[in-house]
């Protein structure tokens, strides 16, 4: 019945295969190990700038926070400083929340319909949960990549590989990041093939991502433990990619360019997808402002007169009946 | 209509086989308002203005309709960041599916704030992405069609602009100002229903909602008078239009107009009074500003500044000290979020102080203007009013946070501290049922019409179940809100899904509390309910085979 996620999935097998019959039968690794992530990286740069512009070029005519708790009103009245923020700096504090915790996806709640009728609601804390491990840990495995790029390697991304290698699983030791990416994107896979309003709510393109990551996770924890790779001639390529010297050290398998172009894809389709939800939350209207426009005149910048209907209009009109009614007149 | 027992027993929440963009949509009897009359947009000069219904195959388009909604969104694109980002962003991560009423009483998936902005979104995508240009469906792009504009209609008319799903939503992704866009986008084409069109025009040329006209205006409150003497003994005139008056005040007009708002109003009015012989201090009503509700909000950005004006414009005239306002829900949506960005600065105001308490209200500086349970809960603070709580002793309270106070606001403590101190008996609702999680009444923005009543019942579920739910587990037989338009529906909506409770204002329950010079002895309410005799127990008085029930 649902096929939505077989474009996806043909579309990432057909990216996997690509590098791998370029390089081992075309010999096309300048393509897959040059050219192309410097161009992935440029649209992503590019593209990022450009959206983010683009938002910032709308004004922000009214505003419109949600609120979610108590305003700030009188002394004896406790204001809910974080949920309801009156100042630039509570502000601070209800983004932080929002970034580093997720604040709202936490309060998420599912129903129930059960027999009376009586509804209930429940906490429902996966999404908040999974969606909090994948990107911390997403964003762990994208640090611990400045190895590559970094030499000498500095002291605390060491240390960060220490605490993320802390259980060590076999030899070499597997990163509890890789892993936890791993199982937190097939959850969210699977939540949207098989839950049915999110599956409803999904589109085809969805599940790209998804699908891109998975992809970039196995490749590299297929590098990492099973195959080994020629890890010296990787840094020699990535430093060469990052002091703009690049050259083609010889020796380093198809896995590693898979890995590489999977990664280069992400960065290009970024700035064209929900990806962009990255900079869009610090950027959304109804949570970044204070509470405050009653204290303080918010400017729209495109503010025009409108036609109004005046009060010597109004006087006008039903003046013999304001009179009866003897209510005080402008003119008798 | 079926009985809402066999209702909910029907209720399913699985999406049907099809997927939404092939599955079409069918008008369904009961759940649409019906179309704007041409007269409503002509006196507003608003666009083609004709006379058609929803149910008719051909709506009347001019001929460059798909051109007029695309050149309206690239405006609308480039004038509201939220537009923008909230077409952008959304990862359909469904957090938000099950928070929307109309998705809990309908099962309906497009009812899910998700796929609503969804219908709007896939069009943004189609022709303002080039993601949407090159991956087309897969991308989740479609082309605008006349099915595409009839279901917008449908399903922007089935959002009550609430925000529910904006307070769960990760990115704070607000569905309400997405249809409030669509909405304006369909009214380029004159595409409104009557009941927000014709209360716009009214309010436009008479002041008010209702289209009462001045002298009738002032004689509805002078029959209010003779009912407020025959209740307390008192006589309490009021002044209007009055120049130099201490405060202008500003009801929605549904209170002077429709029971049980009506108790509300004469609540404000023995207010009014008590301050003026009491404290010495002087509010007059205005006829020419006699509305606070505000349905251009529900119509477009500049509707919603053209009604508003009036507020300032007669404030000025009047050369009063600064606004009181009373007890309405979207009405406080303006004031808070827009008023003074729109028709602002006013500085004819002062800035507002409480003359009987010293008190600054900090939080309203700029607008000059003060929610009436503000206002409310400084007397009481200061012991500025002669209560007697117990004359509300045969009610047991419970209160609906209204969605734009609680999520366009954050009125939530005010009313209940005043609540609180003109009652004895408080119930809450449950935790994901109130404060900034409350849910709608499922007739706000317009939609409280008399044609879409299967719309309202099924939007109403999740607020009536939970009032079921006090009044069984704590024999809750009055809701209080502070909106108009929740006074106006919930009495039919308790009557569905929650019988023996009814519903009130504060400003009644505070009238009714409250004990005026000069009043005769008191045997009963405004509503000419017995009040409970000082030596009766109150549960006592519950279980007596002689309590008088609350149904009419
Ligand atoms: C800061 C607040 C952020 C929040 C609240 C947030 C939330 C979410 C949520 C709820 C999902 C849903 C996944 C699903 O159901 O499929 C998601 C997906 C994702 N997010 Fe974030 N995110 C944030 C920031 C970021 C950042 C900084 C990145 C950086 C790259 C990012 C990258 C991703 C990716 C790659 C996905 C998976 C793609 C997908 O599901 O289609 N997010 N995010
Ligand atoms: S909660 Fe927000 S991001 Fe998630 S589906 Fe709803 S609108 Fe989209
Ligand atoms: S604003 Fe309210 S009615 Fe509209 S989609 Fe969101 S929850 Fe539903």
């Amino acid at each position: 019945m649902n096929k939505k996620y077989m474009y996806s999935l043909l579309a990432v097998i057909v990216l996997i295969l690509l590098p791998y019959v370029g390089v081992e039968a075309a010999g096309l690794q300048v393509l897959f190990g040059i050219i192309i992530p410097y161009l992935a990286v440029l649209i992503f740069i590019i593209g990022f700038i450009y959206r983010v512009m683009d938002w910032a070029s709308s004004p922000v005519p009214f505003r419109i926070p949600t609120t979610c708790g108590q305003q700030k009103s009188l002394p004896w009245i406790k204001q809910n400083k974080i949920d309801n923020p009156f100042t630039t700096g509570a502000v601070i504090i209800r983004m932080a929340l929002e970034i580093l915790f997720f604040r709202s996806l936490f309060r998420n709640t599912s129903i129930g319909l059960n027999q009376g009728p009586k509804i209930s609601y429940v906490w429902e804390k996966w999404l908040w949960i999974v969606a909090l491990a994948f990107h911390y840990s997403f964003l762990t495995v994208l640090i611990r990549h400045l190895r590559f790029f970094l030499e000498p390697v500095p002291v605390w991304l060491q240390w960060l590989e220490k605490i993320d290698g802390f259980f060590q699983i076999g030899l070499p030791g597997l990163y509890m990041s890789g892993a936890v990416l791993l199982a937190a994107v097939t959850f969210l896979v699977l939540r949207r093939i098989y839950l049915p309003q999110v599956r409803y709510i999904s589109l085809a393109a969805d599940f790209l991502p998804l699908f891109l990551i998975i992809s970039i996770a196995i490749t590299g924890i297929l590098m990492r433990y099973f195959t080994k790779v020629d890890v010296v001639g990787i840094k020699e390529l990535a430093m060469g990619l990052a002091s703009f010297h690049p050259a083609i050290p010889d020796g380093i398998g198809a896995l590693f360019y898979i890995h590489l172009f999977l990664v280069s894809i992400l960065f290009i389709y970024f700035p064209f997808s929900k990806l962009m939800h990255m900079p869009g939350v610090f950027m959304s209207p109804t949570r970044n402002l204070p509470n405050n426009t009653r204290a303080k005149m918010h400017i729209n910048p495109w503010n025009y007169p409108v036609k109004v209907h005046t009060y010597d209009e109004y006087e006008d009109e039903f003046r013999e009946k304001m009179k009866e009614a003897g209510l005080p007149l402008e003119k008798e | 209509m079926i009985d809402s027992k066999e209702r909910a027993s029907k209720l399913s929440y699985l999406p049907p086989k099809t997927d939404w963009m092939d599955t079409p949509t069918v008008y369904k009897e009961g759940m649409y308002c019906y179309a704007a009359k041409p007269s409503r947009l002509e006196y507003m000069d608003a666009p083609y203005p004709k006379d058609w219904s929803c149910m008719d195959e051909d709506w009347q388009l001019p001929e460059n309709w798909k051109e007029i909604i695309l050149e309206g969104m690239k405006e609308r694109l480039e004038k509201y960041r939220t537009f923008k980002i909230f077409m952008d962003i959304c990862v359909r991560c469904g957090a938000c599916a099950d928070k929307c009423h109309f998705f809990i009483g309908t099962g309906d998936p497009k009812n899910m704030p998700v796929l609503r902005a969804e219908l709007l979104r896939s069009v943004y995508r189609n022709n303002f992405t080039k993601a949407g240009k090159i991956l087309g469906r897969i991308g989740g792009a479609r082309e605008l069609t006349i099915d595409v504009l009839k279901e917008w209609w449908y399903y922007f008319f089935q959002c009550t602009e609430c925000r529910r799903c904006s307070v769960f939503c990760p990115y704070g992704i607000d569905t309400a100002e997405i249809t409030i866009i669509g909405r304006e986008l369909l009214n380029l084409l004159g595409l409104n229903i009557d009941w927000i069109a014709a209360p716009v025009a009214f309010c436009f040329r008479t002041g008010n909602h209702m289209g009462i006209q001045p002298h009738a205006f002032v004689d509805m409150l002078d029959f209010f008078t003779d009912e407020i003497e025959n209740v307390t003994g008192v006589r309490m005139e009021q002044t209007f239009n009055k120049k130099g008056a201490d405060l202008l005040f500003i009801c929605p007009s549904g209170d002077v107009f429709g029971d049980p708002g009506t108790f509300t109003c004469m609540g404000y009015m023995i207010l009014m009074h008590y301050l003026r012989e009491v404290h010495g201090l002087d509010c007059t009503w205005s006829t020419y500003a006699s509305e606070g509700g505000n349905f251009g909000l529900f119509t477009s950005h500049e509707t919603m500044k053209r009604l508003n004006a009036k507020m300032y414009a007669e404030a000025e005239r009047l050369k009063v000290k600064w606004i009181l306002g009373a007890e309405c829900g979207h009405m406080w949506r303006v004031i808070n979020q827009y008023m003074v960005t729109m028709n602002g600065p006013a500085d004819f105001l002062e800035e507002p102080v409480n003359p009987l308490t010293g008190t600054k209200f900090e939080n309203a500086k700029a607008t000059k203007m003060v929610h009436i349970t503000e206002f409310l809960s400084d007397l009481i603070q200061h012991k500025k009013l002669d209560l007697d709580p117990s004359r509300n002793d045969r009610l047991k309270v419970t209160f609906h946070d209204s969605c734009n106070p609680a999520r366009g606001a954050g009125i939530l403590e005010e009313p209940r501290h005043v609540i609180k101190n003109v009652c004895n008996h408080f119930y809450e609702m449950p935790r994901n049922c109130i404060r900034e999680q409350t849910f709608c009444c499922g007739c706000g923005s317009g939609l409280n019409a008399g044609e879409d009543m299967e719309l309202r019942m099924t939007g109403g579920m999740p607020r009536g179940n939970a009032v079921r739910y006090v009044n069984e587990l704590h024999g809750v037989n009055t809701l209080a809100c502070i909106c108009a338009i929740d006074r106006a529906v919930l009495p039919t909506l308790m009557g569905y899904w929650a019988p023996e409770v009814d519903v009130c204002g504060i400003s009644e329950l505070v009238a009714n509390a409250l004990i005026i010079p000069g009043e005769k002895e008191k045997t009963e309410n405004l509503r000419g309910e017995p009040i409970l005799r000082k030596d009766v127990e109150p549960d006592e008085w519950y279980t007596r085979p002689d309590f008088p029930g609350r149904e009419e």
